[in-house]
């Protein structure tokens, strides 16, 4: 099922020739009325005309995190502010936060691409959908939103948190997909088992949508047995207008990504410098259909790789693998870098591990990896959990190079967040 | 003859942990003939012989405890010099391997507490043997 | 002020005006007959059928409708079309453990829009303003109402949805906001804040503010305009009709003018039910003309008004109901939220170890609404540990917010502090100074 069948299986020709004049054009329009970009182009010697293949995109300049904060609130704007629908703005954790316009044409687009990734997993009109992200500046919600109505699906405004309300809703409304966060889709599994809710018996939901943070192959496994969906990775971020940039197809090998609305590169995160198909790297995008406020070559600082070969579904727009991490969620410790996910991966794939872990940096370089016990784990042998224990340390020393202390606690010890889970706690003096 | 069971807690190496679930207990008017705590670093379990188990069991874990039962062999000891060896070396000529155990006494009974690895083939083995194993209701009438 | 087209429908000629009235309502009455049982049967009870519609006045034959029926009847007793044309649920709170849920097809959510639109026009906005919209977004009508209004004319909204003041009050400032959507009380609270944040709310360009969701007063009006730029709105609206958007004040500030094309207005007696003559005070009952999934007939709103019947001098053909000021139920509004002491008992009885005797205190700080419930707890709980106490504490402020949607604070008090009294306890302590 496709929502757009022409432009979601176009040949890899016309895709090129379509990337490359939405590329000029908006490069000469960025060029022309966004002060940021006409001046890094001067400083480069680089004028429009220099855009005459793909490959040229290369040289132009990075946009970066700090670029928008920068040029808060309007710096990027390529159109007047009279002339914008919408303004999200994605968290400033310190000082301001970024700001991102849309157009009426770009709230629309959003919405369109939504709907793309919505068919490619199967919904249809007839789908309840429940929207369990948090509505509001954020573009999580309100994009998918606007995707699942222009789909013409019934959905239901949830929100995140008050898990009573949200069963209810889904027990009385037989809602059939949701989109979550994946911690709070672990915390709402549990959630359900204390109330004796069978997920496959008592309730209607088949398909979750789970994204707004990277998460391993291990929690969707965990998360689909725990709720009985089918889990499609989603992967999206403000910037580049929310939720609905990329998702996975009725395959889940894979993430496609809208390439007639993004030019994607894999470049290194540390030089910036392009790398070879099929490494991984961190993504860089540039928007090729923005009308409000179009990025160049923005660094997403996530890190993934280019999946080349053809999908069996037969969509042409090319995958991106999982997010294997964020470049900046990287952690140095005791010289070693160390991704969250890694540990994350290890602490999932083990059946025994329960849903919920934390990681507590501490002292001079101290780590310390609090996780929680399954429900079932517990036999009443402390030694059994003595030796689980030392073999999750193990394991750990393996993945990371370095040996945490592993502290198992019992279910449903640890916080909880609603929305993006703080799995890093940093205390170390620096 | 039914297994003697243990109610283990899963709990967090904290002030107070004891005291709440003995309050918990309390509450169901359940009566503890033995207990011990066992302690790995963070980790604590706390084990508990009570003469209500199943209702310790689901009380606990409704107020959202780690509970598990583990299934325990009880062995009457004769309260005289030799009496726990007679059942130690007992338990090493069957190949009973003791992963823990704990004894008390009580009026004129020894009892000797020992967490096998497989305690219903252990029972099995000892049915036929001159030990003499006891049941819960045995165990609170002591 | 100039008129925005969308605004025509609101200076349609009377005749117009109730002819359109007649034959929508004829229409949702026939729909409303033939797909919801509860009508159906009141109306059968009645030997009442849609064809005896004939007049505006006929409207009196009809059954009310009152928010125990959207209770009873939950979850879709009362939709009347089927679940494959129904695009949006929203909910509101109940007045018990339940929620209530109304529902929306596509049609339904065009008018929604439209009405906002037109409230917004009332108030002067256009394309060109830059909208601030702290209503709370999700399963509450105001926020995604507000937003699909304001987005519909072209303006740029700025979804911020309810709380973080500091943010508030950064993005006001930074985006050259024009205009701004909440809670009056809540807007004098971010006046209260903005000197400490250094920034000076009468030089800011907002122009116009649209309040609603709680009883305020001409009093803070003036405060409002008073401290700030611009001019103080007052809209009305509830989820079980539409949400925000069925009345709206224009520039003359003196009454809210209902969307009559939408909605029929009548104001009833509450003891006899009688209707009251124009200009006299009672209960406002509101019937939707062009609802389709949840049509809802001569619904008591328990808001006690009065209708202006001589037209505005903004020449708006639609009139206009006195400001909503008290209701004729215990309802209380919280910082926008509607609260039922009921659903406060509903919550704590869940809890155990609490005793059935509570009460509500209200008070307002620095203008945000403030809940505070105290309850007794079982002589078996007092004597305990200070943290079983906190963790009893949690519990019973999570029980309230997932009932009621509102955080409030929770003292457990010893047994029997609490005022006994002979007949209906007195469980609610409103201090709040309007």
């Amino acid at each position: 099922m496709f929502w757009n069948q022409a432009t979601e299986t176009i040949d890899r020709g016309s895709l090129g020739a379509l990337q490359l004049k939405r590329l000029q054009e908006t490069v000469a329009r960025v060029a022309g009325a966004v002060p940021f970009y006409r001046q890094a182009f001067t400083e480069r010697g680089l004028t429009p005309a220099h855009i005459k293949s793909l490959s040229d995109a290369r040289h132009l300049p990075f946009t970066t995190s700090a670029d928008l904060r920068a040029t808060y609130p309007t710096g990027l704007l390529a159109v007047p502010i009279d002339e914008t629908l919408r303004l999200h703005t994605s968290s400033g954790t310190t000082g301001k936060p970024k700001a991102l316009f849309f157009s009426a044409r770009d709230v629309a687009n959003a919405a369109e691409l939504c709907a793309r990734c919505f068919v490619m997993t199967g919904m249809t009109k007839k789908d309840i959908f429940q929207n369990m992200m948090t509505y509001g500046l954020f573009t999580g919600a309100l994009v998918t939103h606007y995707g699942a109505e222009k789909l013409g699906c019934l959905v239901i405004p949830a929100g995140p948190g008050n898990s009573e309300k949200q069963l209810l809703l889904m027990q009385d409304f037989r809602s059939t997909t949701i989109h979550i966060t994946p911690s709070y889709a672990l915390y709402f599994a549990t959630f359900l088992e204390k109330k004796g809710v069978d997920p496959r018996r008592d309730l209607a939901i088949r398909r979750a949508f789970v994204g707004a943070e990277p998460y391993t192959e291990e929690t969707r496994c965990k998360i689909e047995q725990a709720l009985g969906v089918r889990v499609f990775n989603s992967y999206g971020l403000s910037e580049m207008n929310g939720p609905g940039v990329a998702f996975e197809c009725e395959h889940q090998h894979g993430m496609h990504l809208w390439e007639d609305n993004y030019l994607m590169e894999i470049v290194n995160p540390k030089t910036g410098e392009p790398l070879p198909d099929g490494q991984t790297g961190e993504l860089v995008l540039t928007t090729l259909y923005r009308e409000a406020m179009p990025l160049l070559r923005y660094r997403t600082r996530d890190i993934t790789s280019i999946i080349a070969e053809p999908c069996a579904c037969g969509r042409t727009h090319r995958r991106i693998d999982r997010i294997t991490g964020r470049a900046d969620d990287m952690l140095i410790v005791r010289g070693v870098n160390i991704y969250p996910q890694q540990i994350e991966r290890v602490l999932m794939s083990l059946p025994a591990v329960g849903r919920n872990y934390q990681i507590l940096l501490d002292g001079l370089d101290d780590m310390t990896v609090n996780v929680e016990l399954a429900e079932a784990g517990f036999d009443g042998h402390v030694e059994h959990l003595t030796k689980l224990q030392a073999d999750i340390t193990d394991r750990l020393r393996a993945e990371i190079l370095t040996k945490p202390k592993v502290h198992l606690v019992p279910p449903g010890t640890l916080p909880v967040s609603e929305g993006k889970a703080q799995r890093v706690i940093d205390r170390r003096s620096l | 003859m039914h297994p003697v069971k243990l109610i283990a807690v899963f709990a967090e190496n904290q002030l107070g942990q004891m005291a709440r679930i003995t309050k918990k207990l309390a509450d169901i008017h359940a009566n503890i003939r033995w207990v011990t705590i066992v302690t790995s670093e963070t980790l604590g379990v706390i084990k508990f012989l009570v003469d209500k188990p199943d209702l310790a069991y689901e009380s606990l874990h409704a107020k959202g405890y780690t509970v598990s039962y583990i299934e325990i062999l009880a062995i009457a000891v004769e309260d005289k010099p030799g009496g726990l060896n007679a059942v130690a070396e007992c338990l090493a000529r069957n190949n009973i391997n003791v992963e823990n155990a704990s004894g008390f006494v009580s009026d004129n009974q020894a009892v000797l507490l020992i967490e096998v690895a497989n305690a219903a083939a252990a029972r099995a083995t000892l049915a036929n043997q001159s030990l003499r194993l006891l049941s819960e209701e045995e165990i609170f009438n002591l | 002020m100039n008129r925005h087209p969308i605004s025509a429908p609101d200076f349609m000629q009377q005749a117009a005006l109730r002819d359109t009235q007649l034959s929508r309502l004829r229409q949702m009455v026939g729909r409303a007959y033939d797909n919801v049982t509860l009508f159906r049967q009141r109306m059968d009870a009645r030997s009442l059928k849609p064809a005896d519609i004939r007049s505006l006045a006929d409207v009196r034959k009809l059954p009310f409708t009152v928010k125990a029926d959207l209770r009873d009847t939950y979850p879709f007793g009362l939709f009347a079309s089927p679940m494959k044309d129904i695009v949006r649920l929203h909910a509101s709170s109940g007045t018990t453990g339940k929620p209530i849920v109304v529902a929306y097809t596509k049609d339904d959510i065009r008018v929604w829009t439209e009405t906002m639109m037109r409230s917004f026009a009332a108030c002067g906005l256009h394309e060109g303003d830059i909208i601030q919209n702290a209503y709370g977004y999700g399963l509450f009508t105001g926020g995604l109402g507000a937003h699909y209004g304001a987005e519909s004319l072209g303006a740029t909204v700025i979804p911020i949805s309810g709380g973080n003041t500091e943010r508030q009050l950064m993005v006001m400032k930074d985006f050259g906001v024009t205009a701004i959507c909440c809670t009056p009380s809540y807007f004098l609270h971010l006046i209260d804040q903005s000197q400490q944040m250094g920034i000076d709310m009468k030089k800011l360009p907002l122009r116009a503010g649209i309040f609603g969701a709680e009883p305020w007063t001409e009093g803070m009006r003036e405060r409002i305009e008073a401290e700030s730029s611009l001019k103080a709105y007052d809209i009305y609206g509830l989820s079980e009709i539409i949400g925000p958007g069925v009345g709206i004040e224009c520039e003359h500030q003196c009454g809210l003018h209902i969307f009559e094309d939408y909605f029929l207005v009548e104001i009833i007696d509450p003891q006899t039910l009688e209707p009251v003559p124009d200009g006299q005070e009672g209960e406002l009952v509101l019937t939707t003309l062009s609802k389709h999934a949840m049509p809802m007939i001569r619904y008591r709103t328990r808001d006690i008004t009065a209708l202006y019947p001589e037209p505005c001098h903004c020449g708006r053909t639609i009139r206009r109901i006195r400001r909503i000021g008290r209701r004729s139920d215990d309802m209380f509004i919280i910082r926008g939220v509607n609260v039922f002491p009921s659903q406060i008992e509903a919550a704590l009885l869940r809890v155990e170890g609490t005793l059935p005797h509570y009460v509500i205190v209200l008070t307002r700080e620095q203008d945000l609404d403030q809940v505070e419930v105290q309850v007794e707890v079982t002589p078996d709980f007092f004597s305990d540990e200070v943290r079983v106490l906190e963790e009893l504490q949690k519990k019973l402020v999570h029980s309230i917010e997932s009932i009621t949607g509102i955080r409030v604070a929770v003292r457990l008090v010893a047994p029997k502090t609490i005022q006994r009294s002979e007949g209906k306890a007195k469980r609610l302590l409103d201090k709040r100074k309007m």
